[in-house]
């Protein structure tokens, strides 16, 4: 893809064409009140000269300028955006990552997707208690200063909402790779293993599940099983350096790799020992994946190796034959990927890309593969393997066994169908 | 006394030390807390068994009453969902179907969730704010709506516990993936024209605007 094609103005489609250049406008208009002379392009093209530009020829403004910097000015296309019609509140509501505007395994901390279920609280870190009970030798409070002291680890991990893709179960319907697939993150936690904190209460002989419960308005509850949290579970106070934003459980959340992401509980404030589940409305009403026969599957924590391409994508679509790169992300719940095929004939035949390492288990894994596109019709696929030997299934595959009413859990291989003019389409083939 | 004997004594000392700190916590970081400081937290009910459910009781006529000040507005008088707000009853019957309907009614497995779920989340606007009374109450016309409880019912911790829910058995415990089988075939693997089942995304218009937000 060539570089200027990252930009909101390059967009050439209807539409999405006259906003890319609205931005273009306002972007520049905006500096203007900045940098009143900035006047001119900088040349070099159709046989024009470069220029010197203006920003080449005045000071800019100096350092702590801005004491928390945020991203440029032209990037504001850049956000999180959510589907209206999806949720009745945006309390209880979800909203999406811009998976097509982001490069690497990092998702930066304010674009990471948001699912809460009674709105955001603002918590006073020092008023923020963590207490374990419940079968435990001695229960303990831990404020945000006794859990920084203990031993610390950091992991990059993905974090997946399981109802990933879940509009899509039963044919294509988002124009657009963000509201499509974004319902995931990659990001380093930093934290206390959870197994630190209950060897500090001492677990009592008998119990086999913990309760985790958040400090927001949802007072959310998820049961987990105490093999998982002694295994690699976090309870994390950073993200990607920093303190947790907000939105992603300000000051504690719990880090649970690999597996959905509400079970992830943000906001962490209590953590209670049992010898069963709890069975409560998020992993029964909710969760929970409605078979055709009627049934429904409990305590499907893994999200199954899912991968797509970001690059190119309908918000990303071709902008004239020639030489680009087939871009995107793979990530597995069970491990590291271990491969990713990438098809352009709609699955007939396939290559295998180029992995960006490091590999990391259960993480985001930047897949690519150098393409040359002669202005044909193609469909584009790509299929994760991961290190277990799971391939990711087709859509028809997975409808075949769960029906289409599961809501959850769909890591099927997608399809983007790029068109003679380069605009792409989300399509579901056969 | 040499300077070996102080040596052993000195180690000794730091090991019996050590041990002590074994026994007592591995980092001796946090504090220790009763269960009677824990009570105003300690909200979870045991959805299987309703451990945890507290004194008190209440009516389906009460409930009614606290139903339709507190949560009709959204849920509406019934249950039955004012537009898009979520339907809290109905739907029995209908999980097999290409629409199925999943409601405390149709779908929960467990009664004592119910008391859970509302006390610690309902009303949405004022979460937390419900007695143990009237949630027991609340929990009454809920069921009651669902054909669970009749219109004379009164629920306290043993009948909500007792109460068997139609969807009882209507879980598989225990992740059964991976459910599906793909072979990773690099050549040929699909004969003739590629099939489109599925071509609507552009033109459904159910996609947000991507304008950018100022
Ligand atoms: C302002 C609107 C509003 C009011 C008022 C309200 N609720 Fe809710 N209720 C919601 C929303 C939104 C959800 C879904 C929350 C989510 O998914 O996280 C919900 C979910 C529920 C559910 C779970 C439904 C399911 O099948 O999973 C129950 C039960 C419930 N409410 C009961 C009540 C009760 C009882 C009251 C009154 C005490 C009440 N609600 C008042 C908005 C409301």
């Amino acid at each position: 893809m060539p570089p200027d094609s990252q930009k909101g103005e390059s967009m050439n489609t209807g539409r999405r064409g006259f906003f890319g250049r609205g931005l273009a406008v306002g972007g520049i208009a905006a500096l203007a009140v900045q940098h009143p002379k900035i006047a001119a392009a900088s040349g070099g093209l159709d046989g024009k000269p470069l220029e010197v530009p203006d920003w080449t020829k005045m000071l800019g403004p100096g350092v702590t300028a801005a004491p928390y910097g945020s991203p440029s000015e032209f990037e504001k296309n850049v956000v999180r955006r959510n589907v209206p019609w999806l949720t009745v509140s945006e309390q209880a509501s979800i909203n999406f990552t811009p998976l097509h505007e982001l490069d690497g395994i990092i998702t930066p901390s304010g674009l990471c997707f948001e699912r809460h279920h009674g709105g955001v609280p603002a918590i006073e870190p020092d008023l923020h208690r963590l207490v374990i009970h419940g079968m435990v030798r001695q229960p303990l409070v831990f404020t945000m200063s006794d859990l920084v002291r203990f031993p610390s680890v950091s992991r990059i991990h993905f974090l997946e909402c399981p109802a990933n893709g879940g509009m899509e179960w039963k044919g294509a319907q988002m124009a657009g790779v963000q509201f499509s697939h974004g319902m995931v993150h990659c990001c380093e936690w930093t934290g206390v293993r959870l197994s630190t904190l209950l060897d500090e209460a001492g677990v009592a002989t008998g119990a086999k599940w913990l309760l985790a419960e958040g400090a927001d308005a949802a007072a959310m509850t998820r049961s987990i099983p105490l093999d998982k949290a002694l295994d690699d579970v976090i309870v994390a106070y950073s993200q990607n350096g920093e303190r947790i934003r907000p939105e992603q459980g300000y000051p504690l959340r719990l880090i649970v790799p690999g597996w959905e992401g509400n079970v992830q509980v943000k906001w962490l404030r209590r953590i209670k020992l049992g010898d069963r589940p709890w069975q409560h409305r998020e992993e029964t009403s909710k969760y929970t994946d409605l078979m055709p026969d009627g049934k429904a599957r409990q305590f499907t924590f893994v999200q199954e190796a899912n991968s797509v391409i970001t690059a190119p994508c309908p918000e990303k679509p071709l902008q004239a034959k020639g030489a680009y790169e087939v871009r995107g992300i793979a990530w597995s719940g069970r491990g590291k990927i271990s491969r990713v095929d990438v098809s352009l004939d709609g699955g007939a035949n396939w290559q295998s890309a180029e992995l960006q390492t490091p590999v990391l288990d259960k993480c985001l894994t930047r897949f690519r593969l150098p393409w040359r596109w002669q202005g044909e019709p193609v469909f584009l696929q790509s299929r994760a393997i991961d290190e277990t030997g799971y391939v990711q299934p087709t859509i028809e595959q997975l409808r075949h066994v769960r029906g289409v009413n599961s809501v959850y859990h769909k890591n099927s291989i997608h399809t983007w169908r790029v068109n003679q003019d380069g605009s792409i389409d989300n399509v579901q083939i056969l | 006394m040499s300077r070996f004997s102080s040596f052993v004594l000195a180690a000794a000392g730091l090991l019996a030390a050590s041990v002590a700190a074994a026994q007592q916590r591995g980092y001796g970081i946090g504090h220790k807390i009763t269960d009677a400081q824990i009570a105003p937290w300690n909200i979870d009910i045991g959805g299987e068994d309703g451990k945890g459910l507290p004194p008190g009781k209440g009516s389906v006529a009460q409930g009614e009453k606290l139903f339709i000040e507190q949560c009709a507005s959204c849920h509406g008088e019934f249950g039955e969902g004012n537009g898009r707000w979520p339907e809290l009853m109905g739907g029995q019957g209908t999980l097999k179907d290409a629409d199925p309907r999943k409601t405390i009614g149709s779908f929960w497995p467990w009664a004592p969730t119910i008391f859970d779920y509302v006390r610690r989340t309902m009303p949405f606007t004022a979460p937390q704010s419900l007695s143990n009374d009237e949630t027991y109450a609340i929990v009454a016309y809920l069921l009651n709506i669902n054909d669970l409880l009749p219109a004379d019912g009164v629920l306290d911790a043993k009948s909500l516990a007792a109460i068997k829910m139609p969807n009882r058995d209507g879980f598989i415990v225990g992740d059964p993936r991976p459910d599906v089988k793909a072979e990773p075939c690099m050549k040929d693997c699909k004969q003739g024209q590629v099939k489109v089942l599925s071509d609507l995304a552009k033109s459904l218009g159910v996609t947000p605007d991507q304008k950018p937000k100022d």
